[in-house]
């Protein structure tokens, strides 16, 4: 947590925002007056953040689930956050937010992938596709479908990143035993335990032979 | 079995899709972003906290901290000891209880505006010495004040010290964590004095409860909303300080505010199951009746409430035996408050009983099912009651026959395969069938759709598939026509999801709720020309139609009913609640788990080779879900087991590991192969389905079979969790 680490940290005065700090401790402190009215004034209404907020932004073009975005996005945001909280596909998860967990799997460019460790500028014009972007209408992808039918799941947390991985899976050829499975769904936690029927829904949709 | 007993998850579509809204996935308008600060030391005052920078920092809305926050009005209620849950009273003071203790909120327009901000507040502290080592805090030692904290004593005290073999142990489990794949999170806002909250309540009605008091404001006003959860696992029964510091943020901006708590704080802030040690006396004649049995556990609590759960219950009723005394003991120390994790109490103390009765057994010389058997409770001594019913040999039976029991050798170390030396061990987990009070609303809707409203939670055990079966069954209606409404305030009351009550009490109340409403339909029909003469009895309620039992031509069909009647729907709202019979039984499920383990002994490394996990649960309502909380719980037995602890760096008192790369969960490569048993017979007492509850003593258990496995397979007795290979290796030597 990045709190906990920086509170033992010495943070110093030219660590922190020394730009806007300027401006803004001049506006508190206006009877000292040496700053120019216009700036006060800019800086009372908060139109400082507000051309810093278009500064600091990067552009990004991406495809998600074959929609084409072009976005101005904070340098900071990760690929997770950027579908969570500003594209609103929340069916991608965030379980640990360090790569742990596995809940936030989504296919970038037909890999599987963890979007709590790429930052979304990284992605530029990448084909994401999320766990939103595998069904169609009422027409389940055969993995959704297996997961449902041999009750691959409780609460349903990990299970689009389940989902994901298990498509990957078989994708990547290790999808040839029990064994092999289990090993490469292992970056998955799923703490229901839930595991002996999602390996039987991944066998399921191997032996199927399906178009994934 | 019923044609309904097999349905698919209910919300399974919702939750492959990525549909399925968990709390803070509710699209609100204008909603901010808060987190928590902790403090970095576990006892003492906060001297100073220099929050002006992350006040400066882009973005940032508001900082709130023990100095400027607008208290909650019940904050000035005394703080009640005995109330178990009763939650730290976040920012009300300077002093540091726990390490990583809230000691701000920050509240920005973005989540990495807000993380950033975060990171520039600085408090300095006035430290106090800590404590977070149960063993070096025993001084405190205590009982609970209450009638359930009094020790146990049946016939002779300690009466175990009298028999011919007696055996005394003591077995240790470390503090482990829920961690539900979801974190703890909220999103608050307020109208006015009514608060909303979308948040991660294994309980809404207790939730609304609890807001009220913290807040002063009637639970009616409380508005909660908990419809999806990814998992919970006890963790959710309690109303914790983050779901307030959202409340109190919200409040303060009039914005809807959306907090979620990082891994690490999962670790710190929302309870765990406690560090307990367990002294286990058993003592048997010669030719293995139990004569005497005592069992004792200090577990750890917070130093601001005491916690407790029935870590030495099972040992009253488990077995027959005359003499059993039980005592259970707190220590406060300086970390937060537990809170029951699945199979709470039940699954800390089997794994004392069970690897004791697994340990006496050798010292007998016989095997340890015939052991048990030997000593197989006829009824409740404790309660002086019949059993409602108990299928506990058919577990056993089950088992051994899967595993392959007839392969064990009694020896230790006597069977091998290959490098590996296999070993095979069982435990018994038991818990009681409770059933609350619960309301649900059953309508039908002209188009032939059953609609099934409870606020009851589904935090994953298939709540909402269990109420579509018995919805189904009772009124015909198709399960794919059955809606459940549930997980929300504003529905009928229903019960915290917890104990294994859910199915009894929610399963009972859609049952006796659709009866009444077939009930209805059915006099409603007979009112019509068609059934002219005819009783209740004379008819049925079959796909939507009313049928006459003799002539089938003879019908009416809902929609002509409804029409007839000028009726859009017609529902029936009712509350069940258990009979007075029950109360004269003792109501118990029962789980037996069997574990083949392979041990290489070079490398002390340990694998389930196979696990069948066996249960008494009365009726199995759904197949597939009930399957599923049964390998879920064996697999939480296994992580018990063979892997979590949570490590504290007791010169800090905080935690080492708190993350999922160094706190060890079962992953799927854990498990080889899996096996579920259900005895499925009908309890006559328990409830109109005769269920009994399945997902507390689906974990009970596991634990003590693993060690016994292990014991069985190198001849080494582990008696502290988790059973990791540096605490076997030494069997190299076997």
């Amino acid at each position: 947590m990045a709190s906990k680490k920086t509170n033992e940290n010495k943070v110093t005065p030219e660590d922190a925002n020394s730009r806007r700090d300027f401006i803004k401790k001049s506006g508190l402190f206006t009877a000292l007056a040496l700053a120019p009215p216009s700036l006060v004034m800019a800086s009372e209404n908060k139109w400082d953040e507000k051309i810093a907020e278009y500064l600091e932004t990067v552009p990004l073009s991406i495809e998600v689930n074959g929609a084409k975005h072009n976005l101005n996005i904070e340098p900071r945001t990760t690929l997770l956050d950027l579908l969570r909280e500003q594209l609103q596909l929340t069916g991608t998860k965030k379980g640990c937010d360090h790569g742990q967990c596995g809940a936030c799997t989504v296919h970038v460019d037909g890999i599987r992938i963890l979007s709590c460790l790429s930052l979304a500028s990284m992605q530029q014009n990448a084909k994401v596709v999320t766990i939103e972007g595998l069904s169609s209408g009422k027409k389940l992808h055969p993995m959704q479908e297996a997961f449902i039918k041999n009750d691959g799941f409780q609460c349903g947390y990990c299970t689009p990143g389940q989902i994901m991985s298990g498509i990957a899976c078989i994708k990547e050829g290790h999808a040839n035993s029990r064994e092999e499975i289990s090993e490469y769904m292992s970056g998955n936690i799923c703490r229901c335990g839930a595991y002996h029927n999602i390996v039987d829904a991944i066998i399921e949709v191997k032996e199927g032979g399906k178009l994934i | 079995m019923s044609k309904t007993s097999n349905i698919n998850r209910v919300d399974g579509f919702a939750k492959v899709t990525g549909a399925a809204t968990y709390s803070a996935e509710y699209k609100t308008a204008g909603v901010v972003y808060a987190c928590l600060v902790g403090s970095t030391i576990a006892k003492g005052r906060i001297k100073s906290i220099d929050t002006k920078k992350a006040e400066w920092a882009p973005g940032v809305l508001s900082v709130i901290t023990h100095l400027n926050v607008d208290k909650p009005a019940g904050y000035k209620d005394a703080k009640d000891p005995h109330n178990f849950g009763q939650p730290l009273q976040i920012f009300k003071d300077d002093s540091i209880v726990y390490y990583d203790q809230p000691i701000a909120l920050v509240i920005a327009d973005t989540f990495e505006r807000m993380q950033y901000a975060a990171s520039l507040i600085k408090a300095e502290y006035i430290k106090e010495e800590h404590q977070t080592d149960l063993n070096k805090a025993k001084d405190k030692e205590r009982k609970v004040d209450t009638k359930k904290g009094d020790d146990y004593h049946r016939g002779v005290v300690d009466g175990y010290k009298n028999a011919a073999i007696v055996l005394e142990e003591d077995y240790t489990i470390p503090t482990e964590v829920h961690n539900p794949m979801e974190l703890a999170n909220i999103i608050a806002k307020w109208d006015g004095n009514k608060p909303t909250l979308y948040t991660k309540s294994q309980g809404v009605e207790g939730t609304r409860r609890s807001i009220g008091k913290v807040f002063g404001i009637a639970p009616e006003d409380v508005s909660v909303n908990s419809e999806y959860l990814g998992g919970a696992f006890g963790m959710g029964l309690h109303t914790w300080p983050y779901e307030i510091a959202a409340l109190i943020g919200s409040k303060k901006l009039g914005k809807p505010v959306k907090l979620v708590l990082h891994r690490e704080q999962m670790f710190t802030n929302v309870g765990y199951r406690p560090y307990t040690i367990q002294k286990i006396g058993l003592g048997a004649t010669k030719e293995g009746k139990i004569v005497g049995l005592t069992h004792e556990a200090v577990a750890q609590t917070s130093s601001y409430e005491d916690f407790m759960e029935g870590t030495v219950n099972m040992s009253r009723f488990l077995y027959n035996c005359e003499n059993v005394t039980t005592r259970y003991r707190i220590v406060p120390i300086d970390i937060c408050t537990p809170i029951w994790m699945r199979g709470p109490g039940e699954a800390t103390g089997s794994f004392a009983l069970e690897s004791a009765m697994d340990e006496l057994a050798y010292k007998l010389n016989m095997d340890p099912i015939e052991f048990r058997k030997l000593n197989y409770a006829e009824k409740d001594q404790e309660q002086n009651k019949p059993w409602s019913s108990k299928y506990l040999l058919e577990c056993y039976e089950g088992g051994m026959e899967r595993i392959g029991w007839e392969n064990r050798k009694n020896e230790p170390g006597a069977v091998r395969e290959g490098e590996w030396l296999v070993g095979y061990g069982m435990g018994t987990g038991t818990f009681g069938c409770y059933r609350s009070p619960t309301s649900v609303k059953a309508k039908l809707l002209a188009n032939g759709n059953l609609v099934l409203q409870c606020s009851v939670n589904d935090m994953g055990p298939g709540t909402a598939t269990m109420m579509t079966a018995i919805g189904a069954e009772v009124t015909g209606v198709s399960s794919d026509n059955v809606i459940i409404e549930m997980g929300k305030s504003g529905l009928p009351k229903g019960p915290t999801q917890g104990g294994s009550a859910t199915t009894s009490s929610v399963g009972s109340a859609v049952n006796d709720s659709c009866q009444l409403l077939v009930k209805k339909v059915i006099d409603l029909a007979l009112l019509n020309p068609v059934f002219k003469n005819s009783k209740a009895a004379d008819v049925s309620f079959v796909d939507g139609n009313v049928i006459s039992n003799k002539d089938t031509a003879k019908r009416i069909s809902l929609v002509s009913l409804f029409e007839a009647n000028k009726l859009q729907e017609l529902e029936v709202e009712n509350q069940s609640k258990a009979d007075e019979e029950a109360k004269k039984y003792s109501i118990y499920s029962y789980s037996v788990h069997f574990v083949k383990v392979l041990v290489n002994p070079k490398l002390g490394k340990i694998r389930l080779a196979h696990v069948v996990s066996c249960a008494d649960i009365g009726t199995v309502i759904s197949q597939k879900t009930s399957a599923g909380q049964m390998f879920g719980g064996a697999v939480g037995g296994i992580g018990m087991g063979l892997m979590e602890v949570l490590e504290i760096d007791h010169r800090f008192g905080r935690p080492i590991n708190n993350n999922f790369a160094d706190y060890h969960v079962p992953v799927n490569a854990d498990i080889e192969k899996q096996e579920v048993f259900f005895v499925n017979k009908k309890d006559p007492i328990s409830n109109p389905m005769g269920t009994k509850g399945l997902g507390e003593t689906a974990l009970v258990g596991m634990a003590p079979a693993i060690a016994n496995a292990v014991f069985n397979a190198t001849g080494k007795r582990v008696r502290d969790l988790p059973i990791t290979l540096d605490k076997i290796i030494e069997t190299a030597k076997v």
